[in-house]
């Protein structure tokens, strides 16, 4: 752990007001990260906010509290990093993002561009592409039968349509996913997972950057289409670069989790897979169910910008604090029977996307891709089924499947 | 407690009592209006949650707001000078009796 005088994991060491409880736990332990349910549960028992001495924040994991603070831009800001690093006193791994980790006014001004680039008639505009790309895949899973669904599907769907999507002429499908893991576990602590990734960081980083600048990219595509903002002097070009870099670091690891975790519901509640079969107008509704239940993104850090208060306790100013998405989405004061997955609940308001002017940009991209998918496995498969154990891999910032064995019952 | 009436597309009408502090677009999901989607909950990403402001209201309701018409332009239904995104109108005391009139689609 770096510790210095006052500082703890690049950030001020806070001394908790009373009445908070604390509870002496590691969120980013690799065990708890795997299998998170008992540690969101005791988060949401103990109270609105929790203080944890491990690291010297506050976590929140009840639903209102989580979503309250999350979109509460004034007092609680990103600029300052959404992990545990405060970039006011800890220098960034990488060059702060433009976007998520920015406040108003200028994050309000780059996050119009990277929304009409990803506006639902953009999207809908890929439809063709997704299809046709689930139509090849799927027919090749099922000549396969059994499959590990995270290397031989979830991975492959989104790293054969987003570099197209985006009009790359640089695709490298492990790059693209590790750079996105790399990105959300260097947001937790100096542990194992972000040493680890930091390791990759020489490697993949300047890849990164190269596939991201004009000249690496198609003359069409949501990459030229931030450039073209550029030309018309709503960014620089230097910013156009670091919005497609933001492409690049959410859009893949993100829509291969969603993926993958879709595919694991549905093996694992095969009724709901046979009610969807049965009724294809609840695909949408059941991609949202997926996300609430399974919370690719689990975590998220803000920073109190100024001396403020959660749920009635005094919050000071530097304070991080970690805002527990998988919990809020598990949170039965919210959501009646929250581990069940029931695809006709209509999940309206989850956090998995987060909330407010933070609320994810590409949310209609990764609902694009998803139901092209799943509307192809539809037509092409009768049946998912679990072939053996499904195992979790731990990151800081997300929740996803390392291994997901499964047989493909076509129809 | 201010009441909004919510008339489909096919005539039928549904009042429901709202908390002011809340938007349009969440009390027609504490409701259950099918005809308002909503699903990006909020984040004004998705135009599933359009509707159109009663004349008689929209001077109450105010303009829309900046980036709306980027979103209405995606809308699946026709955009009226009328249109709005629900989850962009906010409720206040003075709406209380406010109608809205729903597309006949969102997706």
């Amino acid at each position: 752990m770096i510790e210095t005088t006052g500082l703890i994991e690049g950030h001020r060491r806070i001394s908790p007001p009373k009445g908070v409880p604390s509870w002496d736990m590691d969120p980013y332990d690799e065990a708890v990260l795997r299998s998170p349910h008992a540690y969101y549960r005791e988060l949401r028992r103990l109270g609105d906010v929790v203080y944890l001495p491990k690291y010297s924040v506050f976590a929140v994991g009840r639903y209102e509290v989580t979503r309250t603070v999350f979109s509460d831009h004034q007092h609680f800001v990103s600029s300052r990093g959404v992990g545990l690093d405060d970039f006011k006193i800890a220098k960034p791994w990488r060059e702060p993002s433009i976007i998520l980790e920015a406040d108003p006014p200028e994050h309000t001004r780059t996050r119009k561009v990277m929304a009409r680039a990803l506006s639902p008639r953009s999207v809908k505009n890929l439809e063709n592409l997704f299809l046709q790309v689930a139509e090849a895949l799927v027919d090749e899973v099922i000549a396969k039968g059994a499959i590990d669904g995270v290397a031989e599907l979830a991975e492959l769907f989104p790293t054969r349509v987003f570099p197209l999507a985006v009009g790359m002429k640089d695709a490298n499908t492990r790059y693209l996913v590790d750079y996105g893991a790399m990105v959300f576990n260097a947001g937790g602590p100096d542990n194992a997972l972000r040493r680890r990734g930091m390791q990759l960081a020489g490697e993949i980083v300047p890849w990164i950057t190269t596939a991201c600048t004009r000249e690496r990219l198609e003359d069409e595509g949501l990459g030229a289409m931030i450039y073209q903002a550029a030309d018309a002097d709503d960014i620089s070009v230097k910013e156009a670069a670091m919005l497609v870099r933001s492409f690049l670091s959410a859009g893949v690891d993100t829509t291969v989790t969603g993926i993958g975790n879709a595919l694991w519901c549905f093996a694992q509640f095969p009724d709901q897979w046979e009610k969807l079969k049965a009724d294809h107008s609840l695909l949408r509704p059941a991609f949202e169910e997926v996300l609430r239940l399974t919370s690719p993104v689990h975590t998220f850090a803000r920073t109190a910008g100024c001396d403020t208060e959660i749920a009635g306790m005094p919050v000071e100013e530097g304070s991080k604090v970690l805002c527990v998405l998988g919990s809020a989405n598990l949170d039965p004061d919210k959501w009646a029977d929250p581990d069940r997955f029931d695809i006709e609940r209509r999940p309206v308001g989850h956090m998995a996307f987060g909330a407010g002017i933070h609320g994810c940009v590409g949310q209609n991209l990764a609902r694009g891709e998803l139901q092209a998918l799943l509307s192809v496995m539809l037509q092409k498969i009768d049946r998912i089924e679990l072939a053996g154990e499904a195992v979790w891999r731990p990151n800081n910032g997300i929740h996803a499947l390392d291994r997901l064995p499964l047989r493909i019952i076509p129809k | 407690m201010p009441k909004v009436n919510f008339i489909a597309a096919d005539g039928s009408t549904t009042c429901c009592s709202a908390q002011v502090g809340d938007t349009v677009m969440q009390t027609a999901m504490a409701h259950g209006i099918d005809d308002i989607v909503a699903e990006c909950g909020g984040s004004m990403m998705c135009a599933t949650c359009h509707c159109y402001v009663d004349e008689a209201w929209q001077a109450k309701t105010g303009p829309r707001v900046d980036g709306e018409d980027d979103l209405l332009e995606c809308a699946s239904s026709e955009v009226r000078p009328a249109s709005r995104l629900s989850c962009q109108i906010r409720l206040t005391p003075e709406l209380d009796g406010l109608v809205v009139h729903l597309p006949a689609s969102q997706q």
